[in-house]
């Protein structure tokens, strides 16, 4: 036995491998936040009026809103005088082509995995890269053009398609909704837009890769999709950060609207700079996203594979207004040392006939603590609405914590509302057998916790499964993969 | 934080009225009461009363009720009287050992705190505190945490009397303990009622706790038990509530489980107008086993609250809890369960479900079935449902030839069964059974008496189906 | 091949085996006969590496090696193979992966490469040929769903792929019907080579009239109380296990 609890150890003490910094020069606004620091952004980025206006509305709610405290999480309170609302990397106008773009920056997203060039030429994916808070690079453009599809710097919409983004922006999360929300729309910087027109079914799956690399650089990224009429498009999202000693806040928004008979697929995989063993350092990762199911059988479909951040406050949610309209989650969140997980999701059935499924599994290692908390709500003229929620803990190890907690609210007669939830740790009888097999417990712990997590990660694109798989087993196993 | 003006009022009101009969509140006390008094006193001065904007009250609003124009009564005793003038059970051949509290004081017909033969002691709390002050002193307060709610607090405070219980060690009480709390009064009245019962060492106790009104003015009742069940022992615990619809019952029950403990609570809730259990259990030593039970059937503008905090403090523990309910109307219920496996507390076995059958679009249900766990060697899961009858089994029964109503009669019966069922005493059981398809059929009202007393002549239950037929 | 001596072996204080002795040969068949809780499982788990039995005395060596001292994976990959009587459900990992898992790891010990995905689709194919299976098994989560029959037959399955030297089978036989245990006594026969050895623990004769054993030895309470060939088993099955009793004391 107490082998097995060194092994343990061992497997679930790892080193963050996408720790580096780039030593790149960056356009650095004051710390602290105040009007003036607003007006300053909004002028750096050429905003038109009642973007500014969007911005000093949602700033001065944040100021009468509270930190929310609801959440099982315990962290320092957050100086948010002492952060760098803006970092941008230096850089020349607009980049034309991949040449113009800083070799530095190309450097660290190949050092990620993600290169632009790579990426532009192969795989088929076109990829939007944020760093601090910028949008770098998108790639693929022509052939999204071709299908008359958006994908571009949320600032590069501000610009060109103002009435889109206009219309849209706050629609599904408003600026008052929440602490983080507020301070968001008051202060994001940058991040990704999309339109699909009727009709269109994207061809490529479209990417978003964010890196905080400045240091006490708070990341205010925020993400616009909006899925015209019988339209389809799959994203994703991934995040890396360097290995800081303090904590960086990421306060992010992601908005998406799905009207008539239109799907969007949101896939994330979360690797934050989780802090060290010790609790020191880390993201703290406090992000709104949420969608809304707009039209008639439109469907939002949230997955996400949580292995990073010190601190992970987020409930991807669906807003099921049109009638038949469908809400998924499918959610992996892996915590390990003195990281601390609060997560889940908000099924709001309003329309008829909606449906809704939730898969969360939440896997707990070291001294780490990881909530599921997920609202389901049935109102009254959700008739005939269906909920399936499955919420199952796996706890490696007897220091740390796994929690669910649920809220089901139900006002109609005719929905049905299902909730089921498990904790259970791996025996050792599933250990003893891999043994036998010649597996050791390093790697068999592997398999299993990819085994427990299958139902989620079948559900990303196949780019990002492999990525994910991989990630689960270094989050917990060291170097293994 | 904003508070509204209403509360503050009333939350005033009991602070001066406090201060103001210090003298009378204080007068039977031992001294580690008062000083649990005024420690008390001092959370509720800060706290007040629970609001909406609190996690454990989002979903149950006391604004209302606490709006009322309310009398309290401090001074009193425990008096004499005939109890079965105000009360009887009818149960057939339901032999218990009854005793009676009305408008939160003790009544008796003989003595207020009697000795049975096997040693087990009944009777008034006021008069217990002179009669035993050591148990008192050794576990009044002790379970009842006054830092964490505002109503427990209140009642730590204020209480006066209420029921005492001592079982000695080895002692299994055979006859059944009824504790009835009445209220009968014409006017509006805030009622705080405060019941210790202690379980010695391999003791046996069942316990069956009825909350009736009789009156239709606006009561409000602040309840609290507090239960301590020392190792080996075994209660069967069950409380009736079939109150009026001007009525506030909090029922604060605190049980404290030791080592090799078994306990069993059945809530069973036909009417009430706003009703909120709280039932919290502590298991404080290995191998307690722990069942919570509820069942709630309500309907017009009744609301209905259980919370059910489970501590699983040590390991090798075992615990279940099984709520369900039938919302009518625009009736509203709420369930949380909460149940904590501490860190080191390896083999826990802890359960949680709670299924909800919604009638109209005007009932809501808020469900919350928690877990939060620190031990990696345990067994949890919860589930909770709602829903509508099985449509399917509908079809299947009337395909049979019974007719709609029955149908669904049978379906909502079958549905209650599970709670029902695990009533160990069989008579009550039966009654309670009748009990439930009268309320089904909307056929059961207020009784002028007990919940097992119906003034109105004994219908025979037309209730033609064969169940072992489907 | 496999070595013991003088094993006593206990859990929680109880003893359940008591100073045993077991030699098996390159190539033999051996099996290990007995009523229900003599220790016939105990014995293959202390083969196999299990650790929650205390080892009061005695020694185990496979193949010169001191058994007793080495992590069951490394048992594994030293060519010991364990058929469980209840093999235990992983769900969500696949057959594949987890069976080209286990060969890799083996293939690591030995200094060879990664076994290249098609070689080792072909050699699950050519298993799977081998011993009669259906093909969709591989593809479903390790036991997960699986009847007992199924279980079984995925025991030797692995078995055929990993291609042991010494195995293990702990009561193969148990909870199947007459069909699955021709077809589990077929495998095992057909993987049969003069290297490599089987112990075939069972409860029954009628496995043995499938799988013909070299030797058959009989447990009883926690000891080898009779070894003979295998018209041992016939005399088991004719008189009983009572008639044992007299043998062991």
């Amino acid at each position: 036995m107490a082998n097995d609890d060194k092994i343990l150890e061992q497997v679930t003490n790892n080193e963050y491998k996408y720790g580096f910094y780039t030593d790149i020069e960056t356009d650095k606004a004051p710390k602290g936040l105040n009007e003036d620091i607003i007006r300053m952004i909004s002028q750096k980025k050429n905003e038109p009026e009642w973007m500014l206006e969007f911005r000093l509305d949602s700033y001065r709610k944040w100021l009468k809103m509270e930190e929310p405290e609801w959440a099982h999480i315990y962290h320092k309170p957050i100086e948010y005088q002492d952060i760098h609302y803006y970092a941008a990397p230096k850089k020349k106008k607009n980049p034309k082509g991949l040449d113009e773009v800083d070799p530095e920056l190309l450097d660290t997203f190949n050092k990620l995995g993600i290169s632009l060039e790579e990426q532009k030429r192969l795989t088929g994916v076109a990829v939007d890269a944020v760093m601090d808070s910028v949008s770098v690079k998108t790639t693929f453009q022509d052939t999204l053009q071709k299908h008359g599809i958006i994908f571009c710097s949320f600032s590069e919409a501000v610009q060109n398609h103002p009435e889109l983004v206009r219309k849209h922006l706050g629609s599904v999360v408003p600026n008052n909704d929440n602490y983080f929300a507020a301070l968001n729309s008051a202060v994001f910087t940058d991040g990704s837009f999309v339109y699909i027109p009727k009709g269109v079914r994207c061809p490529v799956e479209l990417s978003t890769y964010f890196r905080i690399n400045a240091a006490n650089t708070g990341q205010f990224e925020r993400t616009l999709i909006v899925g015209d009429e019988q339209s389809y498009v799959s994203y994703l999202e991934g995040c890396t950060a360097p290995m800081r000693d303090e904590n960086q806040l990421h306060a992010a928004i992601v908005e998406i609207v799905a009207l008539k008979d239109a799907e969007v697929k949101y896939s994330t995989v979360q690797n934050w700079y989780p802090g060290n063993e010790n609790g020191e350092g880390g993201i703290y990762n406090f992000v709104t996203k949420r969608g809304l199911a707009k039209g008639h059988n439109s469907k939002i479909s949230w997955t996400q594979v949580e292995t990073g951040s010190a601190i992970t406050w987020k409930y991807p949610s669906c807003v099921l207004l049109g009638d038949n309209s469908v809400g998924e989650f499918y959610s992996v969140a892996v915590t390990n040392n003195r990281q601390q997980a609060d997560t889940g999701t908000k099924m709001i059935h309003i329309g008829k006939n909606t449906k809704s499924t939730i898969i969360s599994k939440g896997i707990s290692a070291g001294y780490s603590e990881n909530s599921y908390r997920g609202l389901v709500k049935m109102t009254k003229n959700a008739h005939n609405s269906r909920n399936f929620s499955q919420c199952d803990s796996l706890l490696l190890g007897d220091k740390c914590g796994a929690h669910t907690w649920p809220y089901i609210k139900a006002q109609n007669t005719s929905s049905v509302v299902e909730h089921e939830a498990t904790t259970s740790k791996i025996s050792d009888d599933q250990l003893f057998y891999c043994n036998q097999r010649g597996i050791d417990t390093e790697n068999a712990i592997g398999l299993i916790v990819n085994g427990y997590a299958k139902e989620v990660l079948n559900k990303l694109p196949m780019e990002f499964a492999v990525e994910a798989q991989k990630l689960l087993s270094i989050s917990l196993e060291g170097s293994v993969g | 934080m904003e508070t509204n003006t209403l509360d503050i009022s009333l939350k005033d009101r009991m602070i001066s009225l406090f201060e103001d009969k210090k003298d009378q509140i204080f007068k039977n006390d031992i001294k580690p009461v008062s000083a649990l008094r005024n420690e008390a006193f001092e959370a509720f001065t800060k706290m007040g009363f629970p609001h909406t904007k609190m996690e454990k009250w989002r979903s149950t609003s006391l604004e209302e009720t606490l709006a009322k124009d309310y009398n309290f009564r401090i001074e009193g005793a425990p008096r004499q009287t005939n109890v079965e003038k105000i009360f009887e059970c009818e149960i057939p051949d339901f032999d218990t050992y009854m005793v009676a509290q009305l408008n939160g004081w003790y009544v008796y017909r003989k003595a207020p705190l009697r000795t049975l033969p096997n040693g087990t002691i009944v009777g008034s709390l006021a008069q217990a505190m002179q009669e035993y002050p050591e148990l008192i002193s050794k576990h009044y307060g002790k379970y009842a945490d006054y830092n964490e709610n505002g109503l427990t607090a209140l009642n730590t405070a204020f209480a006066q009397d209420g029921i005492f219980i001592y079982v000695p060690d080895g002692v299994e009480v055979e006859k059944p303990l009824q504790m009835v709390n009445i209220i009968d009064s014409d006017e509006n009245l805030f009622i705080q009622s405060r019941n210790l019962v202690i379980m010695g060492k391999n003791s046996k106790l069942t316990l069956l706790q009825c909350d009736d009104s009789v009156h239709h003015r606006y009561t409000f009742l602040n309840a609290l038990t507090e239960v301590y069940v020392d190792e080996n022992s075994t209660l069967d615990h069950y409380k009736l509530q079939n109150k009026d619809d001007s009525s506030t019952l909090i029922n604060n029950v605190y049980l404290h489980q030791e080592a090799n403990s078994n306990v069993t609570t059945n809530a069973i809730t036909l009417n009430g107008g706003l009703i909120r259990n709280d039932t919290h259990v502590t298991l404080n030593g290995r191998n307690c086993t722990a069942n919570v039970y509820g069942l709630y059937l309500v309907d017009r503008e009744q609301h209905v609250d259980n919370h059910v905090f489970i501590d699983h403090a040590t390991p090798d523990s075992y615990s279940n809890e099984q709520f369900k309910g039938i919302l009518d109307d625009s009736s509203s219920a709420v369930f949380n369960g909460h149940i904590l496996v501490r860190k080191d507390s390896q083999h826990t076995n802890a359960y949680q479900n709670n299924k909800n059958i919604l009638l109209t679009d005007k009932a809501t249900v808020d469900t919350q079935p928690f877990l939060e766990i620190y031990a990696d060697d345990v067994k949890c899961s919860h589930g909770a449902t709602v829903g509508q009858l099985d449509q399917q089994a509908m079809f299947y029964i009337r395909s049979r030839g019974i007719s709609k109503e029955n149908a669904r009669m049978l379906l909502m019966y079958a549905f209650t069964a599970e709670v029902v069922n695990k009533i160990s005493i069989e008579n009550l059981r039966e009654r309670i059974d009748d009990m439930v398809k009268k309320r089904l059929r909307g056929e059961l009202s207020i009784c002028d008496q007990c919940v097992l007393h119906c003034n109105h002549p004994e219908k025979e239950l037309k209730f033609n189906i064969d169940m072992t037929k489907i | 091949m496999l070595s013991i001596k003088n094993l006593s072996v206990s859990i929680e204080g109880k003893q359940i085996l008591k100073k045993l002795n077991l030699e098996v040969e390159k190539g033999e068949v051996h099996a290990i006969m007995g009523p229900n809780g003599t220790g016939k499982s105990t014995l293959a788990s202390i083969i196999a590496g299990r650790d929650f039995f205390d080892i009061d005395e005695g020694e185990v060596f496979y193949k010169g090696q001191n058994l007793l001292e080495m992590d069951p994976e490394e048992r594994a990959r030293e060519g010991i193979f364990l058929g469980f009587q209840y093999p235990v459900e992983i769900p969500g990992v696949s057959m594949n992966n987890f069976l080209r898992t286990a060969l890799n790891e083996q293939r690591k010990y030995h200094g060879l490469d990664p076994m290249s995905a098609s070689d080792f689709i072909a050699r699950m194919e050519e298993k799977k040929k081998m011993l009669d299976m259906q093909s969709n098994l591989t593809k479903r989560s390790v036991n997960e769903g699986f009847s007992g029959g199924e279980k079984k037959k995925n025991e030797i399955f692995q078995m055929a792929v990993l291609e042991p030297q010494l195995a293990i089978l702990d009561e193969t036989d148990s909870g199947l019907d007459i069909d699955a245990l021709k077809i589990v006594a077929n495998g095992v026969n057909k993987l049969r080579k003069p290297d490599n050895s089987t112990i075939v623990i069972t409860h029954y004769q009628r496995l043995l009239d499938y799988i013909i054993p070299d030797v058959v030895h009989v447990l009883y309470d926690g000891r080898i109380v009779k070894t003979g060939g295998k018209e041992l088993a016939l005399e088991l099955e004719e008189k009983g296990y009572e008639w044992l009793k007299e043998h062991a004391y």
